[in-house]
């Protein structure tokens, strides 16, 4: 039999996640309506809806990222259950494969997320977006998203199997997630303004966050194999 | 993997501690510095011009710093021996442990102090400044670091796995640092900081110090040692009990047989 290549595996774990998630719906039915209500919470928390436009990025990468634990949870939850983790590595299948496949659901999980999330922004807090901004935007949550679903996949796949994991997650992905948050935040404000940034002043903060997700997905590639061959 | 004979499982009954020689040099040594310390820091060494007697948190401030940085490049190059040595030395992996430990209570004391220093002379517990901002979020990482220690499993999962975190900590620190740094650089025209190192220090000062950094490094090893060694009959324990448990069915199966 033809050995299966690595692009092969992560194709195939890509195709079984988001598979998973259309039949059950997790995302859309819970992880989707969590996340709105983390949004109309900030509202209630912060009251007046000027505090809201200006503070809006930070709170839809806050959002993203709580949501972010939730959605790593269960995708692991999933490989755990059956013992599937164990048997892919068992039947020999590489780890980094399972990696690249789990690190691109998620990324399409978050992406539907984020639009979900500037939505509600624009809806609910008076966000306005304005067309010359749309490309940063675009490309800051598309860095963000990668350095992000980079970060939640290794340890998403530490704790997978293990006892404790829903508790410990959060304390691991959040500390390292703090600079996306930092400057993910920055370089939307200056796409949609608020706050009265230039757009010129978000660009910088691309650099970081390409930074971060290249660091991330190689570290990742190395640890991740590691991490789940116990 | 390191084997475990039955042997070494015998502990000699003189010496049920984890002291030894050494150690007993390196405490009675840590314990003299720390009182040349006191007496230099608090005593013989002069208040600041500006600063007055709270310069005197710098004291043990800075050594504190110092050793919990110490601290994690012990545990970061442990854990790279760890992974990549060819032995996968769990002992290794105790030290790697053990100086974490030892480097979460320094950075908890070096944010303490760095706080009341900070009350005294800013006005403010905290400043949202990147040195500040990126030693607490490796406070949490390291806190992390323990808790991924404290998970299930064997001892070779238990090692390979914090080995792996213990370097994606050493990944994040730069990236943390670069992100306040240049959130702070767009929001705040001077930071506060910079006082604590731009003292021009006076010679009594530069020593009192001095001898903190010495009394602060003995003080790692000697916790070091000892915690290691502890983490090592901790597992030594685990072993022989699991050992006894085994021989015990071994022989109610004997019995049963007869």
């Amino acid at each position: 039999m033809a050995e299966v290549s690595r692009f092969h595996v992560a194709k195939a774990v890509f195709v079984k996640d988001l598979r998973v998630e259309i039949r059950s719906r997790v995302l859309v039915n819970q992880i989707l309506p969590f996340s709105a209500l983390v949004m109309v919470l900030f509202a209630f928390a912060l009251d007046a809806t000027n505090v809201l436009t200006r503070v809006a990025p930070g709170l839809i990468w806050l959002a993203v990222l709580f949501s972010m634990i939730v959605i790593v949870q269960r995708g692991f939850a999933v490989e755990s259950a059956d013992g599937a983790l164990e048997a892919l590595q068992s039947a020999g299948v590489d780890a980094l494969g399972v990696y690249w496949g789990k690190w691109a659901a998620l990324v399409v999980q978050l992406v539907v997320l984020e639009v979900l999330l500037v939505a509600t922004a624009v809806l609910l807090y008076g966000v306005d977006l304005r067309a010359e901004g749309v490309v940063l935007l675009v490309t800051t949550s598309i860095s963000a998203t990668c350095g992000l679903a980079a970060v939640g996949t290794i340890y998403g796949g530490l704790a997978a199997g293990v006892s404790g994991r829903e508790t410990l997650l959060p304390l691991l992905v959040l500390p390292v997630a703090s600079p996306v948050l930092i400057g993910a935040t920055r370089a939307v404000e200056a796409a949609l303004g608020t706050g009265g940034t230039a757009i010129s002043e978000g660009w910088p903060w691309l650099g970081l966050l390409s930074v971060f997700a290249v660091a991330f997905g190689v570290g990742g590639s190395f640890a991740f194999g590691p991490l789940i061959e116990d | 993997m390191t084997t475990i004979t039955p042997q070494s499982l015998e502990v000699p009954a003189r010496r049920r501690g984890t002291g030894t020689r050494a150690t007993r040099i390196i405490g009675l040594a840590t314990i003299v510095m720390i009182g040349w310390l006191a007496v230099f820091g608090l005593l013989i060494s002069p208040a600041d011009r500006d600063q007055g007697d709270s310069v005197r948190i710098m004291y043990v401030h800075v050594p504190s710093v110092w050793l919990a940085y110490l601290a994690f490049i012990v545990t970061a190059i442990c854990s790279a021996i760890h992974l990549f040595g060819r032995r996968h030395s769990l002992g290794v992996d105790r030290v790697a442990g053990a100086s974490a430990e030892v480097g979460v209570v320094f950075m908890a004391v070096t944010l303490v102090t760095g706080m009341l220093w900070g009350r005294i002379t800013w006005g403010v517990y905290w400043q949202w400044d990147a040195r500040l901002t990126t030693t607490a979020l490796l406070f949490i990482s390291y806190i992390g670091y323990l808790a991924v220690r404290g998970l299930e499993g064997t001892r070779q999962q238990r090692a390979r796995r914090s080995a792996v975190i213990g370097l994606l900590v050493v990944l994040e620190i730069p990236l943390v640092h670069w992100s306040v740094r240049l959130w702070r650089s767009l929001h705040q025209e001077a930071t506060v900081l910079g006082t604590d190192l731009d003292v021009s220090l006076d010679g009594l000062m530069l020593f009192s110090l001095f001898s903190g950094v010495v009394a602060f490094t003995l003080l790692f090893i000697w916790l070091v040692l000892h915690r290691s060694r502890m983490l090592t009959m901790i597992d030594l324990a685990g072993e022989r009990a699991l050992d006894e448990a085994l021989a015990s069915r071994i022989s109610e199966g004997g019995e049963k047989r007869a």
